[in-house]
C-alpha cells in the first residue's frame, strides 16, 4: 500500500477502546440487571426490575454491533483471526441474547408462558455474559496463528483461565446491575439490590485478584512488563487505586448513598479494562500482530473517520437524551413519572 | 459421509438471513406507516389515527424485537464463518456496513424507546419526531445493507492487491452499478409487503365486523398505496432484471432456464431444468418474448449458460423456479389492485366479501414473494461471494470443521423456530384483541403502549391489583 500521510492508528484504538468500554458499561448493567433477575423476590419486583432497562436494552446491545463491526473497519486481521477462534463462545453469546432480547416482548405478551420467558430471560443474560467472558480470558491467552488465519481448533478458547474470567464477568455484571437498581428503585427493592451487590462485589474483588495472581504466571511478556523496573512504579497506581476504589464501593453499599454503588462500580470496570489494555499494548491479536499490522488501508480507516467523528457525539447527544427522557426511580403503578 | 463446513456454512446463513430479512420486510414499511399515521393524528386530531398508531406500534415493538436479535447475529456470521471473505473484502465493505450501525442503528433504537414508552413524558410533537426519526433509521439501514450487497454482486471502484480488495473511489464503490436498482426494488418490496399485511387485518376486522372504523381506514388508505406502488415495483423489477442482464448474465440465463445462446430467445414460462443434460424438460415456450423483454427487440442475442465453463454457472433450478415465484405473486397482487379499483367505484370495497376474503389470504404474500426474489439473486451469483472474483469455496473460514459448524446449525435452527413461530403468534393475539376502544381523551400512560408492562399484567391479573 501507499505511504500513509497521517496515521489513523491511534484515533481508531481509541474510538473502538471507547465503543467496546460504553458496551461493557451499558449493556454490562442490563444484562447485570437480567441475571439478578433471577433472585427477585415477587410479581412486583421482577416487573420494576425489567421496566428499569426495558426502554433502553436495544440501544445498550447496538454498541455490541458497533465493536464487532468497528474491529472490522479499523482491524479487519484482527476481526477475521479472532471471531472464527471464539467460533462457540460468540455462538452462545449470540443464542444467549436472542432469548434474552425476545424475552422482554414476550413475556408480557405471552401471559401463559410467562415463567419460561422469565426463565429465558435470566439465563439468556447469564449466558450471554458467561460467553463474552469467555471471549475475554481467550484474547488474554492468545490465539494458534498461521499466515491470516486462525490455524487452531474452535474448542481451543475453553480453558481453566477463560472459564475463570467467564465467571469473573458474571459477578462484575451483576454488581453494575446492582448498581443500577440500587440508582432507580427505592424502598425494599433498593434493600435487595444492596444486598445482592455485596455478595456481588465479594465475588469481583476475589475475581480480580485470581485473575491478576494468573495472568503474569501465563503470560511471560505480562509478567516481564509489569513487574520490570521501572514499569512496575508507573503502573503501580493502577492497583493502588483499585484497592482505595473497592473500599469506597463497598461502605457506598453499606451506607445509603444512591449513585455511589453504580459510579463505584463503573470505576473497578475502567481500571481492570485500563490493566488489560497496558498489559496487551500494542497487539490487537495479543502476541501475534499490532494494531498497526492488523489495521485497515488509511483509505478506508480515513473514510469512515470522516462520519465517525461527526455522528458518534450526535449519536452521544440523542442516546443522552433518551436516558433523560427516562430518568428519575422507576415506579410500579404507572411505568414511570 | 464427510462433513461439509462450506456446505453448512452456506445452509447456516441462508437460514439466519432468510428469517432476518422476514423482519425487515416488515418493520421497514410498517415504520413508515406509524410515522404517516402519527404525522395525521398530530395534524388532523383525528383519533382513528390515534389509535391506528398505538395498535400498530405494539406489534412494530415485537417486530423490531426479533428484527433486532436475529439481525446482531449477521455481522458475527461475517467473522465466524466468513473470516476468508472478511480479510479480503474488509477495506472495501466494513466502512459501509459501520456506518449503516452509525446512521441506522443508534438512530431507531434510541428514538424506540421513546416512540414505546415515552408517549406521555415527551410533548406530542417529539413522540412524532422519534417516530419520524425510527422510520428514517430503517430506511438508512436499507440504504447502506443493500449498498453492500450490491457491491459484492457488482464490484466497482476498487483495486486487488495480493488477492485483497483495497478501496478507489467511495462514490463508485457505494453507488455501484445495481445498486440503485436494488434498493427500490427491495424497499418498494418491503411497502409492498407491510401494504398487504394491513389490507389483510383490516379486511379481517371488517369481515367479522369489530373495528370497522380502523379497518377502513386501513383499507382504503393502503389500497391508494398499493395502486401506485404494484404497477411500479413490476416496471422495477423489470430495470432491476435488465440492469442484471448487463453485468451478471449468468444469473438471467439460470433465471430464464437459457442453456444455448440465441437470438430471438423464446420466453420459458415453465420448464423442468436439467443441469446433467444441459437442456430443459417439459418446456413451455412463447416465442421471441424472452429476447424481447431482456433485449427490447425480437431478434436481440441472449447467452446461454453453455458459454461459462460448468464451475463458474450458478445452481440453474433454484433461481429458475424462484423467479417464477416471484413474478406470479406480482401478477397476483396487481390482479388484487386492479379488483380494488372495480369494487371501490362500485362502492362495494368495504361490503364485498369475496374481495375482503381476498385480501386477507393474500396477507402472507409479500413475504413469499421476498425470500424468493431474495433466493433469486442470491442463488443466481454463485458461485461467487464477489462476483467474478472470489469464490464462495475462497471465502469460508478455514479452521472450522463440518462438526463445528453443524453443531451451531442445529443451534441457530431449534432457537429461530421458538422465537419466530412464538412471535408471529403473539402479533396474532394483538390483532385478535384489536385497537383500543376509544375514549374521550387519549390516556398517555394507555396510549403511549397498552403493553406498559406493568398496566398491562394488572389489568390481565385482577388478584395483583392493590
Amino acid at each position: 500500500m501507499s505511504v500513509p500521510m497521517l496515521d489513523f492508528v491511534p484515533i481508531w484504538t481509541v474510538i473502538l477502546g471507547l465503543g467496546v468500554f460504553f458496551y461493557v458499561l451499558l449493556d454490562g448493567f442490563d444484562l447485570g440487571v437480567g441475571i439478578l433477575y433471577g433472585f427477585t423476590f415477587d410479581r412486583t419486583s421482577r416487573n420494576l426490575v425489567m421496566n428499569s432497562i426495558a426502554p433502553i436494552w436495544d440501544g445498550n446491545e447496538t454498541w455490541l454491533v458497533l465493536g464487532g463491526i468497528g474491529l472490522f473497519s479499523a482491524f479487519p486481521l484482527a476481526f477475521a483471526i479472532i471471531m472464527p477462534a471464539v467460533y462457540f463462545p460468540l455462538f452462545g453469546m449470540l443464542l444467549a441474547l436472542a432469548f434474552r432480547g425476545v424475552a422482554f416482548e414476550f413475556r408480557y405478551r405471552d401471559a401463559p408462558h410467562r415463567t419460561f420467558w422469565d426463565y429465558a430471560f435470566c439465563l439468556g443474560s447469564a449466558l450471554a455474559t458467561f460467553s463474552q467472558g469467555i471471549v475475554l480470558g481467550a484474547f488474554i491467552q492468545g490465539f494458534e496463528v498461521s499466515g491470516r488465519n486462525f490455524a487452531g481448533g474452535s474448542l481451543d478458547c475453553f480453558t481453566p483461565f477463560s472459564i475463570l474470567t467467564g465467571v469473573s464477568l458474571l459477578f462484575g455484571y451483576a454488581l453494575l446491575g446492582a448498581g443500577w437498581l440500587v440508582l432507580k428503585t427505592e424502598g425494599e427493592l433498593q434493600d435487595w439490590a444492596r444486598r445482592l451487590g455485596r455478595w456481588c462485589f465479594g465475588g469481583v474483588l476475589l475475581a480480580i485478584a485470581l485473575v491478576s495472581i494468573l495472568t503474569p504466571l501465563l503470560a511471560l511478556d505480562i509478567a516481564f512488563r509489569w513487574f520490570s523496573w521501572p514499569n512496575i512504579l508507573y503502573l503501580s497506581p493502577i492497583p493502588i487505586l483499585t484497592l482505595l476504589l473497592a473500599i469506597w464501593e463497598w461502605r457506598s453499599l453499606n451506607n445509603r448513598s444512591e449513585a455511589a454503588p453504580f459510579a463505584g462500580a463503573i470505576g473497578l470496570f475502567l481500571l481492570c479494562y485500563l490493566g488489560i489494555g497496558i498489559s496487551l499494548w500494542p497487539m490487537i491479536v495479543p502476541y501475534k500482530f499490532t494494531l498497526w499490522e492488523a489495521a485497515a488501508s488509511p483509505n478506508t480507516q480515513a473514510f469512515l473517520l470522516i462520519g465517525a467523528l461527526f455522528l458518534i457525539p450526535v449519536i452521544l447527544m440523542y442516546t443522552g437524551w433518551s436516558y433523560w427522557v427516562f430518568r428519575g426511580k422507576v415506579r410500579g403503578d404507572i411505568g414511570y413519572h | 459421509m464427510e462433513l461439509d463446513p462450506l456446505f453448512l456454512s452456506r445452509l447456516q446463513f441462508a437460514w439466519v438471513v432468510a428469517w432476518h430479512i422476514l423482519l425487515p420486510a416488515f418493520t421497514i414499511g410498517l415504520a413508515s406507516y406509524i410515522a404517516v399515521l402519527e404525522a395525521l393524528s398530530f395534524t388532523t386530531g383525528r383519533q382513528v389515527y390515534f389509535r391506528l398508531s398505538t395498535f400498530w406500534i405494539r406489534i412494530f415493538a415485537i417486530s423490531f424485537g426479533m428484527g433486532v436479535v436475529s439481525g446482531i447475529v449477521m455481522p458475527f456470521q461475517f467473522g465466524t464463518n466468513w473470516s476468508r471473505f472478511s480479510d479480503a473484502t474488509a477495506n472495501v465493505l466494513s466502512p459501509l456496513l459501520a456506518y449503516e450501525g452509525l446512521t441506522a442503528f443508534f438512530l431507531e433504537a434510541a428514538f424506540l424507546g421513546v416512540l414505546l414508552f415515552g408517549r406521555r413524558l415527551v410533548p406530542p410533537w417529539a413522540h412524532l419526531v422519534a417516530a419520524l426519526m425510527v422510520a428514517g433509521g430503517t430506511l438508512f439501514s436499507a440504504f447502506w445493507i443493500l449498498s453492500t450487497n450490491s457491491w459484492m454482486q457488482t464490484p466497482a471502484g476498487y483495486e486487488i492487491i495480493d488477492g485483497r480488495f483495497f478501496p478507489q473511489d467511495w462514490l463508485k464503490i457505494i453507488f455501484n452499478p445495481s445498486f440503485l436498482y436494488r434498493l427500490a426494488h427491495t424497499v418498494v418490496a418491503f411497502y409492498v409487503t407491510t401494504g398487504f399485511v394491513v389490507i389483510g387485518v383490516g379486511a379481517w376486522y371488517l369481515l367479522r365486523d369489530r373495528f370497522v372504523e380502523e379497518g377502513r381506514s386501513m383499507l382504503s388508505m393502503t389500497l391508494w398505496l398499493l395502486t401506485i406502488l404494484v404497477p411500479l415495483q413490476i416496471f422495477l423489477g423489470d430495470q432491476h432484471g435488465l440492469n442484471s442482464f448487463q453485468y451478471q448474465p449468468a444469473k438471467i440465463a439460470a433465471v430464464e432456464g437459457r442453456w444455448d445462446t440465441v437470438s430471438a430467445a423464446p420466453l420459458t414460462l415453465f420448464a423442468i431444468p436439467d443441469a446433467k443434460t444441459e437442456s430443459n424438460r417439459y418446456a413451455v415456450e412463447i416465442p421471441y418474448l424472452g429476447s424481447l423483454i431482456l433485449t427490447h427487440d425480437v431478434h436481440g442475442n441472449v447467452r446461454g449458460l453453455k458459454e461459462w465453463p460448468a464451475d463458474e454457472r450458478p445452481p440453474v433450478a433454484i433461481p429458475f423456479f424462484a423467479f417464477r415465484i416471484m413474478v406470479g405473486i406480482g401478477l397476483l397482487m396487481l390482479a388484487l389492485v386492479v379488483a380494488s379499483w372495480w369494487v371501490r367505484a362500485s362502492r362495494r370495497l368495504y361490503s364485498s366479501r369475496w374481495f375482503l376474503r381476498c385480501c386477507e389470504f393474500s396477507m402472507p404474500l409479500g413475504f413469499i414473494a421476498v425470500i424468493a426474489g431474495w433466493t433469486t439473486t442470491e442463488v443466481g451469483r454463485q458461485p461467487w461471494t464477489v462476483y467474478g472474483l472470489m469464490r464462495t469455496a475462497d471465502s469460508v473460514s478455514p479452521s472450522l470443521t463440518g462438526n463445528d459448524v453443524l453443531i451451531s446449525l442445529v443451534g441457530y435452527g431449534i432457537v429461530y423456530l421458538v422465537i419466530f413461530p412464538v412471535g408471529v403468534a403473539l402479533m396474532a393475539r394483538l390483532v385478535r384483541s384489536g385497537p383500543l376502544a376509544p375514549g374521550p381523551e387519549p390516556d398517555p400512560v394507555e396510549g403511549g403502549r397498552p403493553g406498559l408492562p406493568v398496566s398491562a399484567l394488572r389489568a390481565a391479573e385482577p388478584e395483583a391489583l392493590p
